[in-house]
């Protein structure tokens, strides 16, 4: 039996234009919408997976606004059993006091006998872009990383993570309990079905403060990259373009 | 002193975007009046491989050597790179913004309880030292200081075009194996299977690459397509909402989530051009746009475009060829 936790993040959804806060401290999502990063996706389905097979409870953790609860309850919905929000202004804390934070969440809930064998983040979060927030949770918990799993499995005390690595596929086999940060890919995330929705809705989400006062991201601020103004060359319309597109190629030599 | 990872392929040459990083630990070592910059390489080093840093102006090259490091694990081999950074004096440390870049750096940071910044494009000034980052996959960038030593960063894939430095180095080497701790030994690849990564392999390399997204329509939308592919010799590569819908398997995927491309040629058809995509094709020498609606952000961003269903596009365009060539 494991049990797994995963850590997900309320991030701007990636599909429309970037705007930032008035401070420049954060991306604005107000008019693009919410969404959890994708890795995380991936990470819910497999602690899903991994819970059905070994009998073990998945919950999920997030530090963010009051308006995080959404993405706990898509959690929930496709099969999450416990959720657990830290509730504090995201982009207020560096990786360093993320990592803190889960693991503070991680102990606590130890010692109330609801521990986790195994922590899933995603591999980074796809609007800070840290790529550092699991390593370091380990390191705070003294427990054993492996990094951008795509696949993860566990067969008794043992977790097996395959990783695409620059020579092939990386078999690690850890002793739980452990941390993997998860890459999307290597599991399709399912749809929550109408009764898991319903269920979710009903989950009482556990509520938690900051642990410490957060020693901050070393942020002066955020910017947008300038416009790169258009300089499109319009090869032409439809089917007629085709001989201006050959000829292209020919120029630029890709027609072997 | 500047130490930098550099990260070897399969043939033990230098990877292109570790090249990278040692010509922006070059530019840095000029704004600090020339401090030198040495080179940490993991289980063993060629001769090619030595001159090459040699042209890149690198002081030291630190050969780790030992049965510890001759498989990958992350905290063991952050270990031996801080048991390096320890002989070297050095004040940074840094690596290619790679998935194992970033991951080293991050273990580095973590154990000397440092910050670290991944995917660095400049820096400004050297007190405070701060640098702009990517974040939102490239759509938006971050300044951020690095006061602490060392400081730890990885820098963005074409952050720097690669250069040799104008003065050569000695690239002497010391080898070395760090006492490394059975704990950090614990996450450790135990084997490497070599036959899958080939799928997305090609499409990392490949020279051109055509893009289809959305506007294929569906999973049978991809038969003209994948003949364009296959007339140039091409890699097809697709976006986040293909694989989403289950129209192509992940490992074509190109995108923040995805494979990160650099051909000399992209051709996205169908593909509106979302942060998530753009991501990952930005690098593309040249982008050859076809999608039927002109203010697409692929379309405004790309260097040609054809205006049009790529359902009606690629199929006269493949003619073309054919007709050519006959």
């Amino acid at each position: 039996m494991a049990d797994v936790l995963v850590c997900i993040k309320r991030v701007p959804d990636s599909s429309s234009q970037v705007v930032l806060t008035d401070d420049a401290q954060a991306v604005d999502g107000r008019y693009a919408g919410f969404t959890m990063s994708p890795h995380e996706e991936c990470a819910v389905e497999l602690a899903v997976q991994i819970t059905g097979a070994t009998g073990g409870e998945a919950a999920v953790l997030t530090l963010g606004d009051a308006e995080a609860v959404e993405q706990l309850r898509s959690a929930l919905a496709v099969g999450a059993s416990a959720a657990t929000l830290v509730e504090t202004d995201a982009s207020k804390l560096g990786p360093a006091d993320v990592a803190r934070e889960i693991a503070s969440v991680v102990r606590a809930h130890e010692a109330d006998g609801t521990g986790h064998d195994l922590v899933l983040l995603g591999n980074d979060a796809a609007d800070s872009g840290d790529f550092q927030v699991g390593i370091r949770l380990a390191y705070e918990l003294g427990r054993p990383v492996v990094n951008g799993a795509k696949v993860v499995t566990v067969e008794g005390d043992t977790v097996t993570a395959k990783v695409d690595g620059p020579e092939g596929v990386e078999t690690y086999q850890v002793p739980l309990p452990a941390v993997v940060t998860i890459r999307e890919g290597g599991v399709e995330p399912r749809y929550p079905s109408v009764p898991g929705r319903m269920k979710a809705k009903k989950v009482a989400i556990e509520e938690r403060t900051l642990s410490a006062e957060p020693s901050g991201p070393k942020r002066v601020k955020l910017t947008l990259p300038p416009p790169v103004p258009s300089n499109v060359q319009i090869l032409g319309e439809g089917a007629a373009a085709a001989p201006a597109v050959v000829d292209l190629f020919e120029e630029l030599g890709v027609l072997r | 002193m500047i130490l930098t990872l550099v990260e070897k392929d399969l043939e033990g040459a230098a990877v292109d975007v570790s090249l990278e990083a040692l010509t922006f630990a070059a530019q840095l070592s000029a704004e600090g009046g020339g401090v030198p910059v040495d080179a940490v390489v993991v289980d063993g080093i060629g001769d090619e491989l030595r001159k090459e840093l040699a042209a890149y102006g690198v002081r030291h090259v630190y050969v780790v050597g030992g049965e510890a490091v001759a498989a990958y694990s992350g905290a063991g081999w952050a270990s031996a790179i801080l048991s390096v950074r320890e002989q070297s004096k050095a004040v940074v440390v840094m690596a290619a913004g790679t998935d194992r870049g970033n991951e080293l750096m991050a273990h580095v940071a973590a154990r000397a309880g440092v910050a670290m910044a991944a995917n660095v494009l400049t820096f400004h000034g050297l007190a405070p030292f701060t640098v702009t980052r990517q974040v939102v996959g490239g759509a938006a960038l971050e300044e951020m200081t690095l006061d602490q030593r060392p400081a730890v960063f990885t820098v963005a894939g074409h952050a720097v075009e690669a250069r040799a430095a104008e003065t050569p180095g000695p690239a002497d080497v010391v080898e070395v194996s760090p006492e490394i701790a059975a704990k950090d030994l614990v996450a450790r690849v135990v084997s490497v299977d070599q036959v899958e990564s080939d799928e997305s392999g090609g499409l990392k390399s490949a020279k051109v690459v055509v893009g289809a997204g959305r506007g294929a329509g569906g999973p049978d939308g991809f038969k003209d397509i994948l003949e364009l592919t296959d007339l140039l010799g091409a890699a097809l590569g697709v976006s986040r909402v293909v694989t989403a819908a289950g129209w192509r398997p992940h490992h074509e995927q190109v995108g923040q989530t995805g494979s990160r491309i650099s051909p000399d040629l992209y051709i996205p058809c169908g593909i509106s051009g979302a942060i998530q995509h753009w991501a990952g094709c930005s690098s593309a020498k040249h982008i050859l746009a076809i999608n039927t609606d002109p203010e697409a952000p692929m379309v405004t961003r790309a260097t040609y475009a054809v205006i049009g269903d790529l359902h009606e596009v690629v199929p006269a365009i493949n003619e073309e060829i054919r007709r050519r060539r006959s």
